[in-house]
């Protein structure tokens, strides 16, 4: 764990231990490009990728999860009202608080992280699978029966397609939302984006507070726009319904 | 398993020994929250309804509630710390900034979608722009609108823990220093926040059955859902708003 005792702006002169520093970087000025040349291969383009690595992963497990949880209920409405309430107490609790309340049986790793980025994909989802599949029109469901289709082949073929914009939407706000709580991530393990800016503040380096700050909205917003191309992608009904 | 137990048991035991400490921090925390919370519904909510009313903005509204979402809380009260330096204030302010998406969209959305004929009806019946708003569209709005002030308070609640890397006290100084605490002072003040978040939640919700007309109260117990997430704490449909790509 990184030692953070709050920042230590004001007492006396800052000076950041990264690179040889130019004048820009002892002074602290708001922004320096140097310093971002100088460390963008070293430690910029590392937490980057780490951070897409985290998010990736507990997207793709949260949404295994929830997949599954949302067929379930879809048939068995009895689980619904017990995973609801499970889904949204966790996604009440504090992201620092729920990575330390993890940290004693986890430990500091990746897996506590996981564990806990997943919790909060899994109210999102959920919802938004679940209502997807709910949100197909009787009738449709009735053609379906009456054109013979099974129950499974209609999960397959009618209920699933359809839910794709309800889940797309879901998608983009667990995608974008765990990239922003994985920044705390970085309490636990030197990972992802949030580490350089722990270790920054902790400098009240201005550079690097800003550029790694900066990286984290443009990833979410990235993210965001290509889920929005998916989605048109995987719907091409709604586009030719959009041109008309 | 029986060790990470015996932290829990541990981090239950700090909480009682430094109960003093644990409310000293429990109260900066509220008092933070409180501020921060207070501002954004001050900037935010007039500016919500008034957009709606006019069903104007939709283009700003779903895209703030959008750009709120990508903003990690770490990186604003970062960035914060930068422009504002240390202090109550600057992380004050970066909380502001992260409560006004869910609170503005929630509140345009909610307004913008009752349903013209009550509203047509109401002109019908000769009431002012004024009384249309306090009237009619506050009333029918006021599920819609609570669920963004809930999704705000609990996000600034539990962000205010972080505040703590930027010198705004609160109960993240316990969870942050682990050097001075140690892990049960640490997972013990985990479990204060977390018991604060859902807390503050329930609280809000109380707040709004209080507010909610009693005619309207069969109806808004259905709850609505925080058209910025999709999420409601009960069982409803998301509302249409995350559908449109923004």
């Amino acid at each position: 764990m990184i030692p953070l005792g709050g920042p230590v702006a004001g007492q006396g002169p800052v000076i950041p231990d990264f690179g040889e520093g130019s004048d820009c970087v002892v002074e602290n000025r708001l922004f320096c490009p140097d310093w971002v040349r100088d460390n963008w291969s070293g430690t910029l383009q590392p937490a980057l990728l780490e951070h897409v690595k985290l998010t990736i992963m507990a997207v793709a497990i949260g949404f295994v999860i929830s997949f599954g949880a949302a067929l379930l209920t879809h048939r068995l409405r009895l689980f619904e009202k017990p995973l609801v309430v499970f889904a949204a107490i966790v996604y009440t609790i504090p992201s620092l608080a729920l990575f330390q309340l993890l940290v004693p049986i986890t430990g500091l790793t990746t897996a506590t992280v996981e564990v806990a980025l997943v919790g909060y994909t899994l109210l999102i989802l959920y919802r938004n699978i679940l209502e997807g599949l709910r949100s197909v029109p009787p009738d449709v469901l009735e053609a379906a029966r009456g054109m013979g289709l099974t129950r499974r082949q209609t999960l397959w073929r009618i209920e699933l397609p359809l839910a794709v914009p309800a889940t797309m939407a879901g998608l983009r706000v667990a995608v974008v939302s765990t990239i922003a709580l994985a920044t705390v991530a970085a309490l636990v393990i030197p990972q992802g984006l949030g580490y350089p800016i722990f270790i920054a503040l902790r400098e009240a380096f201005k550079t690097e507070i800003l550029v790694a700050g900066a990286l984290a909205v443009g990833l979410a917003l990235v993210a965001d726009a290509l889920l929005v191309v998916a989605e048109r992608a995987l719907t091409p009904w709604n586009r030719s319904r959009r041109a008309a | 398993m029986t060790a990470s137990l015996t932290v829990f048991g541990d981090a239950l035991e700090f909480v009682v020994d430094e109960r003093r400490l644990i409310l000293q921090k429990t109260w900066e925390h509220l008092l933070l929250s409180g501020a921060a919370m207070a501002i954004a519904l001050v900037i935010a909510l007039p500016l919500g309804l008034w957009l709606g009313h006019r069903h104007r903005g939709s283009f700003l509204a779903v895209n703030v509630a959008n750009l709120g979402r990508a903003l990690p809380s770490l990186a604003v009260i970062a960035v914060g710390f930068v422009f504002l330096g240390v202090g109550f204030w600057s992380v004050a302010l970066a909380l502001v900034v992260l409560a006004i998406p869910p609170i503005l969209t929630n509140a345009y959305v909610a307004v913008d979608s009752v349903q013209a004929d009550a509203v047509e009806a109401a002109r019908g019946m000769g009431m002012t722009d004024r009384q249309v708003i306090t009237r009619i569209e506050l009333p029918l709005a006021l599920p819609l609108i609570f669920a963004g002030i809930r999704t705000a308070t609990v996000f600034v609640v539990a962000t205010a823990t972080i505040a703590a890397v930027a010198g705004g006290g609160g109960l993240g100084d316990i969870i942050v220093n682990q050097a001075g605490y140690g892990l049960e002072g640490v997972v013990g003040a985990a479990i204060c926040v977390s018991v604060l978040a859902l807390a503050a939640d329930g609280a809000v919700g109380l707040l709004q059955r209080a507010l909610t007309p009693a005619g309207l109260r069969v109806e808004s117990r259905a709850f609505e859902a925080d058209v910025t997430t999709g999420v409601s704490r009960r069982s409803r449909p998301m509302s249409k708003v995350d559908e449109q790509p923004g």
